[in-house]
């Protein structure tokens, strides 16, 4: 074979560097990347698009979504295209930890700063929420919908039925007298659905919140309470009190399966985050009729935030079209859209209340008036090898529910993650 | 399929002495002696630089790529594993102290159990898909009625991903929806209700209990085993899922012992029996010493599956209730991704690796002395 002259193989490279780069300034793109495959959230995720295509007509979206629940399949090939140097435009994302720790502190992400002061939603968005995603004073995601944590849910028709009241609130006492009356009357007091275990971390986290209470909760993860605190271990008892009175087969199950448990009167209570709405509402069973709910025995007054964002990537293919989009999710008209197929309240306070149905408008003034605490379980509270080691501790728990141990594998991940020294 | 589709043909008595040392696995994998007799002839002229440059030419890429992408890829998990590495981001600097992370991980209950499970499991699935295979092998070997459809039929699970075994078996062994069902409509319960016994409701893949467990026994010789929080012993939710596996895997040990047993020839069990041997006998003292080679490599790989196992396991139970069914494959995955501890990601997978290589080494070491 003949050699190629040196300048003409420099140019067919350089022509190749540029290919991509032409592209990209001849069509408009945006490559969104989240994990919203099943029913409600890919409707909640078309209604984003909609609304952004509506003002930015010419833009080609690109749906990266990768199916699994919670973005467990999603985040390893998030992860691998992060470090390839090959981001999306933007992708799904929770404030706090998730966001700050990993994205924003390995350089993946651009602040937003701008955005909000220009759209103005320094005025309408809880300070403590835009705390949770910022980094000295730098904001570093757009949130378009806010799920609460602490929610125990109800079978209303089942607790009539067998003459348990539930208030306003609750307390555990109240709680353990209402399971042990239906114990006695054969229905199982309490659902879990754990073959995803953050299902059971998650009775736990609000467990925790209603003993600690919410300055408790932000000692704790600030590293100046620790984990072997009397409160905690007290917590961890009150835990595997409420083991006693769960469904035995409850690591077969998955939540939304633990739910329809409910719904089908085998169980009467589930402690589970407000995306459960959804499943009681495609069951077709009624707000305040066939069922009903109160914070977490102990947690009233405190809002357990499961934030949804998206972030700006840094070096971002198409920028402009991102900036546009953020824009476009977190104005009024897309969190009106959005979060009723979705199935959470808007993170702004100035919208429509009555697009909303009972159990968000009860959310809603909860978000507006309690204190607004970041979730463990979903990444927010603490950096995500402090989230594995408590879901590895409540799996130990649930088998042998020894405190002692439970509370030093606690301890032993707060010193190893870096929340407490 | 045929039988004769399993085993490459034209053996004979001095092949099958030679299969006391060389597995027909082997053989069908080279092509058997027929190819090498056909090359001998060729060796003139050109063709014989062909033979000398030809395999060195078309090897060179596949050796390329077998270098980075498997041993220059060890070295890098290895370096990970003893890497700073615990974030998302990326740190290739070395830890001090060294090799601190196998320290930690050697230090998590959970580690303890995956070991433990491991363990239990490849022991428990190679002797129960084996053995069944065996069994399967000589009945069908017997020409029973209806042979050749069971054949197919024992072989098809074998044909199915792990992943759908897992799910189909995960609802099979679903304590409210499942087989405890059986119980209840067969009469069974009502049978030892009637006789005055709690109702047979086992938790399957739902319990936690760990049967036999050694730590006090073990306490006494090893006292650090006496602060061990994790039970050693056969965790009760491992049952069902070695049984899963074992009925995907023992038509495949099944077809290997099927092929091992066609290669003995029928003189040899005339000759016992002319000899006056029994059945049993004949099975004792002949054909099982013969199928010895066979049960070697099945062995091993199925050995090499089971240590490397986890879309069975995901599929079925997660890591279980209490880490019960908890595999190192699980562990990786959960540290790597989700938990983001590279660094102890790796340091489980060099073990893993270590592990599978103490079953295939020795393996490849002795079929390399022998050529």
């Amino acid at each position: 074979m003949k050699k190629l002259p040196p300048k003409l193989v420099g140019l067919a490279l350089a022509a190749l560097a540029l290919m991509p780069a032409a592209g990209n300034a001849a069509d408009k793109k945006l490559e969104v990347f989240s994990w919203w495959t099943s029913g409600g959230e890919a409707a909640a995720l078309d209604a984003l698009f909609k609304d952004y295509k509506a003002k930015d007509p010419g833009v080609e979206i690109i749906n990266a979504t990768v199916a699994g629940g919670g973005g467990s399949a999603a985040r390893p090939v998030l992860q691998a295209r992060l470090a390839g140097g090959n981001p999306p435009d933007t992708w799904q994302t929770h404030p706090g930890f998730e966001l700050l720790d990993q994205y924003v502190a390995a350089g993946y992400a651009e602040p937003v700063t701008d955005i909000y002061t220009s759209e103005g939603w320094n005025k309408v968005i809880p300070q403590g929420l835009i705390d949770m995603l910022s980094q000295e004073g730098k904001a570093y995601s757009v949130l378009c919908g806010v799920h609460r944590g602490n929610v125990l849910w109800y079978n209303k028709k089942l607790l009539e039925k067998n003459g348990v009241k539930v208030g306003d609130k609750m307390t555990f006492d109240e709680f353990f007298a209402a399971a042990d009356k239906l114990k006695a009357a054969g229905v199982t007091p309490l659902a879990v659905g754990d073959t995803g275990i953050w299902a059971s971390a998650q009775l736990f986290e609000n467990t925790l919140l209603g003993v600690v209470g919410a300055q408790g909760w932000k000692d704790l993860f600030s590293g100046k309470m620790s984990f072997d605190d009397p409160k905690v271990k007290e917590a961890a008892t009150l835990y595997g009190k409420l083991l006693k009175y769960q469904n035995s087969d409850h690591s077969a199950l998955s939540w939304d399966q633990a739910v329809k448990a409910v719904e089908e009167g085998k169980c009467a209570f589930t402690s589970m985050g407000d995306w459960t709405v959804g499943e009681f509402v495609k069951g077709g069973f009624k707000p305040n009729e066939d069922f009903g709910w109160v914070s977490h025995p102990g947690t009233d007054g405190s809002f357990i935030i499961v934030a949804d964002g998206f972030t700006l990537a840094k070096g971002a293919p198409h920028k402009e079209e991102t900036i546009a989009w953020l824009k476009s999710i977190g104005s009024k008209q897309s969190q009106e859209d959005f979060n009723p197929l979705k199935g959470s309240i808007p993170d702004r306070t100035d919208v429509d209340k009555s697009k909303f149905g009972p159990y968000h408008q009860w959310s809603m003034a909860s978000f507006a008036k309690d204190a607004l605490l970041p979730s463990c379980v979903h990444g927010e509270a603490a950096p995500a090898a402090f989230q594995q080691s408590l879901n590895d501790a409540i799996t130990s728990f649930v088998a042998d529910q020894n405190v002692d141990r439970f509370v030093s594998a606690l301890v032993q991940a707060a010193k190893d993650s870096g929340i407490k020294k | 399929m045929d039988q004769q589709e399993l085993v490459p043909t034209g053996y004979r008595l001095p092949e099958l002495i030679k299969m006391k040392t060389g597995t027909p696995i082997e053989k069908a994998l080279s092509g058997g002696h027929v190819l090498e007799a056909g090359a001998r002839t060729q060796k003139t002229g050109k063709r014989r630089f062909n033979q000398a440059w030809l395999s060195p030419i078309i090897l060179t890429p596949t050796m390329i790529a077998i270098i980075i992408f498997v041993y220059v890829f060890i070295g890098i998990t290895v370096w990970v594993s003893l890497s700073k590495w615990g974030t998302l981001r990326m740190n290739m600097d070395l830890r001090d102290p060294f090799g601190f992370t196998y320290l930690q991980m050697f230090a998590m209950p959970r580690w303890h159990a995956n070991l433990r499970n491991v363990l239990i499991f490849t022991v428990l699935f190679l002797t129960l898909s084996m053995s069944l295979g065996l069994v399967l092998a000589l009945l069908i070997d017997r020409k029973l009625v209806g042979h050749t459809i069971l054949r197919n039929i024992f072989l098809f699970p074998y044909a199915l991903s792990f992943i759908v075994t897992g799910i189909a078996w995960r609802w099979i062994f679903n304590p409210e929806t499942g087989i405890n069902l059986l119980f209840d409509g067969l009469g069974i319960n009502h049978l030892i209700t009637s006789l005055g016994g709690p109702p047979l409701k086992p938790g399957w893949t739902t319990d936690p209990a760990v049967l036999f467990s050694i730590n006090d026994w073990l306490g006494n010789i090893f006292p650090a085993v006496k602060g061990m929080s994790v039970q050693l012993g056969i965790p009760l939710a491992m049952i069902p899922v070695i049984v899963a596996a074992a009925w995907q895997l023992s038509g495949f040990s099944m077809a290997m012992y099927l092929a091992g047993l066609s290669t003995i020839p029928t003189d040899l069990r005339e000759a016992a029996r002319i000899d006056g041997a029994t059945e049993i006998q004949i099975y004792r003292k002949v054909i099982l010493p013969l199928l010895q080679p066979v049960t070697v490599s099945t062995a091993i790989i199925l050995g090499h599956v089971s240590l490397k196992i986890f879309d069975l396991i995901f599929a079925m139970t997660g890591s279980g209730p209490g880490f019960a069914t908890d595999v190192p494959g699980i562990f990786v995955f959960d540290m790597t991704f989700k938990a983001t501890r590279y660094n102890l990601g790796a340091a489980a997978s060099v073990v893993m690796l270590i592990l599978v290589s103490l079953v295939i080494v020795p393996y490849l070491w002795s079929n390399l002395r022998r050529r």
